[in-house]
């Protein structure tokens, strides 16, 4: 399929962009690593009149550490967050997410703010900042807008983002000693959408966890966060009673749709066996032996 | 029996016979232009005054078309015309696709686009020609349809059935075809044995994806009357005759040119109907008009393959003696038969396969092929092999666990002996000799049974399971008249080739078998170079060109290397005798006592170098005064082949796959693989092993990922390829290949076909080794592709 004829107009800057936007309204789309867009123009499903391509802001670009937040910019591509020392230093869920988004060429392409604002349930990246309790950055003509994570998903493909604003960096909050960190999923084939998957994010205190932060993507119409099992492991112990506990507690937390790949008991059941391997990670070696 | 020098036949090594190409890995000299991007596929061919063709497909699985309103569409910026089902009528007639030794077929005309019905989703309905490919979309797009959906027969299993929606009412019903196949008394056979065991099989509808999509150009020109077809297909002489017969033209007024073929898989050897509308608007435009699917219309118009439901029955005794199959095929082909070759002939390989590698008495089987409201199937490499195997070797396998026997032995005990040839199987195919316990002895020296089984006990202990099936096979090659040309279709089964000397002792080969992408075009440089004795960078190959090549069948069924290789290997002995008699009578010597090596005619006896093919060719061409008046001179020989002694030349092969099933996810992991076939000759070691590997691999994609999935509705899911999962590197394993020679006597090459023996035996070995994997549980699958949500299932998992 072809594309429809489209403008084009590249923004250098964020000023470019709003001047763009006002003139074109709703006929302009953000064109970022194109990743999703371009395949939709290919197939019709959507018809711009414009693409602002972003990729050239520098203001949207960078990753930086200030005042206990790592600040990843919008365009930070996913082969980047993949080989950041900054990133897997203070944002290691990240660092582990990205080999497991797509193939190497969509990697090189796709940018976190794209993978954000697009908002596909079953993509690795928006489970992995709703785990982290990470907050996006919106900006606009008024300035910037901060939204935590976990409400900027609102619905399936649909965020908090108004529609004057573009996303410009996530903040994350950087891990401590105490913070465990994982990210599993059951994929097809390598870099396929995975059936399902977990980015789980645990709050240590000295044994026990202070707060978990299971997010299952691939379950529904958004990131899944999982709080009824989150809340059985608050204040427990990190051991197989624990996770049984909380493999438990998931049926209530999840309502997944049937799709391709088969029926929401298997999404139940894979979830359980998610949870059951990312949480075996954390175990003290001695129970893992058994 | 085929006296031809290899190394191998005269006891010396490669290195010492230099001329020696047969059986010899020699790079193919085609391979620079592929990777370098100079290949000429058919989306590469600009003509002056192209148009460019888009089509409005059916939205719906079944529904009548009301209305068509073009005014829209003719507004656009760059459109031509508009073309209806009736438009195309006018200078195109429709087809039936039957066959008619496949007695009782039944199908319904066919036109290029349906006049006042859609029968499937995707099926092309509206045509649009424009200047750019993108604006007969925008022109598609501006296309206003009235639709009236009508009911809908999406299941096979009620196509038949009182109430079923008959799709084309003038049949009477929706079968199309049904053949029994009976040999012995299968009920006493059954009743008396010591053991019977059934199952039930499902093969997943899926199909082959090519890189390059189905592609063509087609230019009539008004000034001669005459219609050239650029086009991506495996059989350029049959396109040829489907052309001239459905526009009303005369044969030798159409020419197929086919290039560059990026695969095909038996996907590109049938008639489409956007394909023939395309060359009716060119008749029509008297321009030329070029037609690429995208990979959207891909997955909804090019043929789908093995949508069957097998029942399945094998009885035993209690020595573990097959003593019969009894199977009851069903399979959906979609609303048409497709043309020329027909939608039964799957089903029909399924009855002429099943037991194929045994020796057993008592056999039962049965295929009925009825039509719905899907994408048409036909036939897709290994056409009904990888069914027929499967159903075979899970019944083998299921029935040595009923009786306690060992999978090996079990084999060992049943596979046809090795010195039973001639044999007619009791589906009534003849086998002019096979290797099966010679293959299963080299398999077991490859596979690491002991290992295998001592890992596999191991892993059981920490949860781990791990399984190793096997899969015994016969495949159908070197088709003859019998295929398809007695039931009436102009599909040759004899091709020609023509090889030719040129003065300066360059050697050229024009063959009516076609190259796409495997390496036809290698072989048949080998072959030649080694046939005339010249350095095989010498030999340039003609292929793909109605009106350059001599008249063939093209590439399909595993017929290029051995009935083309042997129209080539025919051709270039000729030549080399033809230009020894020349030069015997330049070098006042005796032919006999002559040879050419590497482009040299040498003294056989002694090996000194004589007289260059170049000196001889600037003295036959330029200087033929200087020879005597009578010497004969035609540095251009052609021989055609055909087989007659068998219908098929049947070749064999045993697989065995290595698996471990992640029991809590159901995800299969694929450890290690190993074929080992006999094609007969061997003529590129490194193009058959890179065949067989290709082909286990498409298999494998069958058997785990690749599935055409319809909703009720007749919706297809699977539109592309983040949905339609084909195999990837990433998860294909290692895979071996080892070879036993048993050449066909019928040829002086000797080469059978090779091409689909890895998707014949791929999915059966790969079910065999889940289900081992699984026993320890108590679960067995049968139903392709095998998803973790099936295999789940069966675990009682979910």
């Amino acid at each position: 399929m072809k594309w429809p004829a489209i403008g084009y107009l590249r923004a250098g800057s964020l000023e470019d962009v709003w001047r763009a936007r006002a003139e074109h309204g709703a006929a302009a789309q953000i064109l970022a690593g194109g990743q999703t867009l371009l395949a939709t123009l290919a197939f019709r499903l959507s018809e711009p009149k414009i693409l602002i391509d972003i990729t050239r802001i520098p203001a949207l670009r960078g990753i930086a550490v200030q005042a206990g937040v790592l600040r990843i910019g919008a365009l930070t591509r996913h082969a980047e967050l993949a080989r950041d020392p900054l990133v897997a230093r203070h944002a290691p869920l990240l660092a582990e997410a990205a080999p497991l988004i797509a193939h190497p060429a969509i990697r090189n392409r796709g940018t976190i703010g794209g993978s954000l604002a697009y908002a596909d349930p079953a993509a690795e990246l928006p489970a992995c900042v709703v785990a982290l309790g990470a907050t996006i950055v919106a900006a606009s003509p008024a300035g910037e807008r901060r939204i935590a994570a976990a409400a900027f998903f609102t619905g399936l493909l649909s965020t908090a983002l108004r529609d004057d604003e573009v996303i410009a960096a996530v903040e994350v909050p950087v891990a401590t000693p105490a913070t465990r960190s994982a990210i599993v999923e059951v994929a097809r084939r390598s870099g396929d959408y995975a059936m399902a998957g977990l980015a789980a994010c645990l709050e240590m205190d000295g044994p026990r966890i202070a707060t978990a932060r299971l997010v299952f993507l691939g379950v529904g119409a958004v990131p899944a966060l999982a709080a009824g099992a989150g809340a059985a492991l608050a204040g427990r112990a990190l051991d197989g009673a624990a996770i049984a506990a909380a493999q438990a507690a998931l049926d209530a937390d999840l309502d997944p749709p049937a799709d391709l790949h088969g029926p929401p008991e298997m999404k139940r059941h894979l979830a359980r066996v998610l949870l059951g391997r990312a949480l075996g990670r954390f175990l003290p070696e001695a129970e893992k032996a058994a | 029996m085929n006296e031809i020098p290899t190394p191998a036949s005269i006891g010396l090594s490669r290195e010492d016979l230099p001329n020696s190409y047969i059986g010899r890995s020699v790079p193919r000299p085609n391979v620079p232009k592929l990777v370098q991007g100079r290949a000429t596929y058919t989306d590469d061919v600009v003509l002056p005054r192209m148009l460019h063709a888009a089509f409005l497909r059916s939205p719906y699985a079944h529904a009548r078309i009301v209305s068509v309103d073009a005014s829209a569409a003719m507004q656009v910026p760059g459109v031509i015309r508009v073309f209806t089902g009736a438009d195309i009528a006018k200078v195109c007639d429709p087809w039936v696709a039957v066959l008619a030794h496949l007695k009782g077929m039944k199908s319904a005309p066919q036109h290029p686009l349906p006049l006042d019905r859609a029968t499937w989703q995707g099926e092309p309905v509206v045509a649009v020609v424009a200047d750019s490919r993108a604006a007969a979309e925008d022109g598609v797009a501006s296309l206003r349809v009235d639709w009236d959906p009508l009911p809908v027969q999406v299941e096979m299993e009620t196509a038949l059935a009182p109430g079923a929606v008959v799709i084309h009412p003038e049949l009477g019903d929706n079968l199309v075809f049904t053949r029994t196949a009976a040999q012995g008394d299968v009920d006493a056979a059954f009743a008396a044995a010591h053991k019977v065991v059934e199952a039930t099989f499902v093969t997943g509808r899926h199909t082959g994806v090519t890189l390059e999509p189905r592609s063509i150009i087609a230019d009539y020109n008004r000034a001669d009357g005459t219609l050239t077809v650029h086009h991506s297909t495996q059989a350029p002489h049959m396109m040829q005759t489907v052309f001239a017969k459905h526009l009303r033209m005369e044969e030798g007024d159409v020419r197929v040119i086919c290039k560059d073929v990026g695969g095909s898989f038996g996907i590109k050897v049938h008639v489409y109907p956007d394909e023939v509308a395309v060359a009716a608007m060119s008749r029509i435009l008297g321009r030329p008009v070029k037609f690429v699917a995208d990979r959207f219309e891909s997955f909804s118009s090019d043929i789908h393959a093995r949508d069957h439901r097998i029942k399945g029955r094998i009885a035993v005794d209690a020595q573990g003696k097959i003593l019969g199959f009894d199977i009851d095929d069903l399979t959906g082909i979609g609303p048409y038969s497709v043309y020329p070759r027909t939608s039964a002939i799957e089903g029909n390989q399924v009855v002429n396969l099943c037991g194929g590698p045994y020796d057993f008495a008592n056999y039962r089987c049965t295929t009925t092929v009825v039509l719905q409201n899907k994408a048409p199937t036909c036939q897709y490499r290994a056409v009904g092999h990888p069914i027929a195997t499967a159903v075979t070797e899970g019944l083998v396998d299921l029935a040595a666990r009923a009786i306690g026997m060992d999978p090996i032995e079990m084999r060992r005990r049943n596979l046809l002996r090795d010195d039973a040839y001639p044999f007619t199987s009791p589906a009534g195919m003849r086998f002019e000799g096979l290797s099966h316990h010679a293959s299963l002895d080299k398999l077991l020296e490859m596979v690491p049974v002991e290992r295998i089984r001592a890992d596999q006990a191991e892993q059981r202990k920490k949860g781990v399971y791990r399984g190793l099936g096997i899969a015994a096979f016969i495949e159908l090659t070197n088709p003859s008249p019998f295929m398809y040309g007695i039931g009436g279709a102009r599909i040759s089964a004899q091709d020609g080739a023509t090889v030719r000397m040129d003065p300066d002792g360059s050697v050229v080969v024009a063959s009516g078998v076609t190259e796409q992408g495997q390496g036809t075009e290698a072989i048949l440089a080998q072959i030649v170079a080694h046939g005339v004795g010249v350095p095989v960078g010498r030999v340039k190959v003609i292929t793909g060109d109605t009106q350059n090549t001599p008249y063939g069948g093209g590439t399909w069924a595993c017929r290029g290397a051995g009935i083309g290789g042997e129209a080539a290997l025919q051709s270039a002995v000729a030549l080399k005798q033809q230009i020894l008699v020349v030069a015997g009578a330049m070098l006042q010597a005796a032919p006999e006592t002559l040879d050419i090596v590497l482009g040299q005619v040498v003294d056989k006896a002694t090996g000194a170098e004589r007289i260059s093919l170049a000196e001889i060719g600037r003295i036959v061409y330029f200087r033929g005064d200087t020879l005597p008046k009578d010497l004969p001179r035609e540095f251009v020989q052609t021989r055609h082949f055909i087989t007659k002694e068998y219908p098929f030349a049947f070749t064999n092969g045993i697989q065995a796959c290595w698996v471990e099933v992640d029991t809590a996810t159901g995800m299969v992991k694929l450890l290690e693989h190993w074929c080992v076939e006999d094609c007969g000759r061997v003529i590129n070691p490194l193009l058959v092993d890179e065949q067989v590997r290709g082909g286990i691999v498409q298999g494998l994609g069958g058997a785990l990922y690749e599935h055409c999935v319809y909703d009720a509705e007749g919706n297809l899911l699977t539109t592309t390829m983040a949905d339609y999962l084909v195999p990837m590197s990433a998860e294909m394993p290692e895979i071996h290949v080892g070879h036993v020679e048993t050449p066909t006597k019928e040829s002086l090459l000797g080469a059978k076909g090779a091409g689909e023996a890895g998707t014949a035996g791929a999915p059966g070995a790969l079910m065999n080794a889940i289900n081992d994997a699984l026993a320890p549980l108590g679960a067995v699958v049968t139903e392709q592709p095998f998803t973790p949500a099936r295999i789940l299932r069966a675990l009682g998992t979910i």
